[in-house]
């Protein structure tokens, strides 16, 4: 897949110590490369042309199942990790793959550190009270 | 309608995606108070983590290292079709305050649960959204059988700055946990017209 042939492939963190098995499924890595850190809330939408990622042969099934999960809505990181059952850490990793092959994007949360314009902030109020 | 597969692939909407965080002490109700407002049974999210117990000794090989299983659980609101809120429960344990980073970056703001019976397990959460500067309110959480202290004197004992909001809540009640909800995000807005957040703590 994408990532091999180009430079050395980033297997480990420094300080990842022995591999723990679910990251088998991504070759040990525990970071993407090109990657920063994904929020959790960070939502990952399916690009249109990504209707058959099957027919990659380079993708694993959980690539797989990521792109068919955020295909009919886009689905937050963490809503990611708890419907795969797999580690915050692994799902990071196999999004980083996607986005790599232009099969997924990723939406940007509010900047860190930045509060979300006052106006949102009301609609949240507003619709907190709705419910 | 059959439609083509340009149309099909019409573009979802993307909401803007928000998150408060749930912190406190063990079971002092933070899953509850989730799972009381969210539209979904709230989630787990898991990540791995190596732990350097003790110093490595080479000729140990692998025994230094541990590997312990963090858990966040999670509810989700969608409050407008392009408006979703995210509530995370932070692990309960101190020693994994390098996750909270993770989820307090970005968070809106935070609710901080108390029990009055043992205040003190909600200290290293107060401290630790004062130190980055995270607006967060107290929620009281009023399990039966603790007497019911005032606001007042739960502010005292938690030395809280005078802005912070202090509420008594039921983590079990839809309601009372909405208008926790509500003081947050307020709390918050008033904290931004306020002095300027730092902004990594
Ligand atoms: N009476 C009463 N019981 C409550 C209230 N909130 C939570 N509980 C009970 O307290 C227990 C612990 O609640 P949890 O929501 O699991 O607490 P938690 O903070 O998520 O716990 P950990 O994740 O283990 O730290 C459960 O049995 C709840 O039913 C409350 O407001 N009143
Ligand atoms: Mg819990």
């Amino acid at each position: 897949m994408s990532g091999d042939g180009q430079g050395t492939p980033h297997w480990f963190d420094d300080e990842a110590g022995p591999v723990v098995r679910p990251y088998a499924m991504t070759r040990g890595r525990t970071t993407s490369p090109g990657q920063h850190r994904l929020d959790l809330i960070a939502l990952v939408v399916a690009e249109r042309y990504a209707e058959d990622p099957e027919a990659d042969n380079s993708l694993s099934p959980e690539h797989v199942d990521i792109v068919g999960l955020c295909r009919d809505a886009p689905q937050s990181v963490a809503e990611l990790a708890a419907g795969l059952d797999l580690p915050i850490g692994v799902v990071r990793v196999l999004i980083g793959d996607l986005v790599e092959d232009e099969l997924v994007r990723v939406t940007r949360p509010v900047p860190p550190a930045e509060l979300p314009d006052e106006s949102i902030l009301r609609d949240v109020i507003s619709g907190l009270r709705a419910l | 309608m059959i439609l083509g597969r340009t149309e099909r692939g019409k573009a979802p909407v993307e909401p803007v995606t928000l998150k408060i965080l749930v912190a406190g002490g063990f079971g002092v109700g933070k899953t509850t108070l989730v799972g009381a407002v969210s539209e979904i049974k709230p989630l787990r999210t898991e990540e791995l983590l190596t732990e350097a117990g003790r110093p490595v000794d080479d000729t140990s090989g692998v025994e230094g290292k541990r590997t312990t299983t963090v858990a966040m659980d999670f509810g989700r609101i969608t409050l407008r079709e392009d408006l979703v809120l995210y509530l995370f429960g932070t692990p309960g344990q101190d020693r994994f305050w390098f996750l909270w980073d993770e989820l307090a970056t970005g968070a809106l703001g935070a609710v901080v649960l108390a029990d009055t019976r043992r205040l003190e397990d909600c200290f290293a959460a107060v401290d630790y959204f004062e130190r980055r500067a995270i607006p967060f309110v107290v929620g009281v959480n009023c399990f039966e059988g603790a007497s019911r202290y005032p606001a007042e004197d739960v502010r005292q004992a938690l030395d809280l700055d005078p802005a912070v909001p202090v509420v008594l809540c039921d983590a079990r009640d839809r309601e009372s946990v909405k208008e926790v909800l509500v003081e947050v995000v307020q709390h918050a807005m008033a904290y931004a017209g306020g002095p300027r957040r730092t902004l990594t703590g």
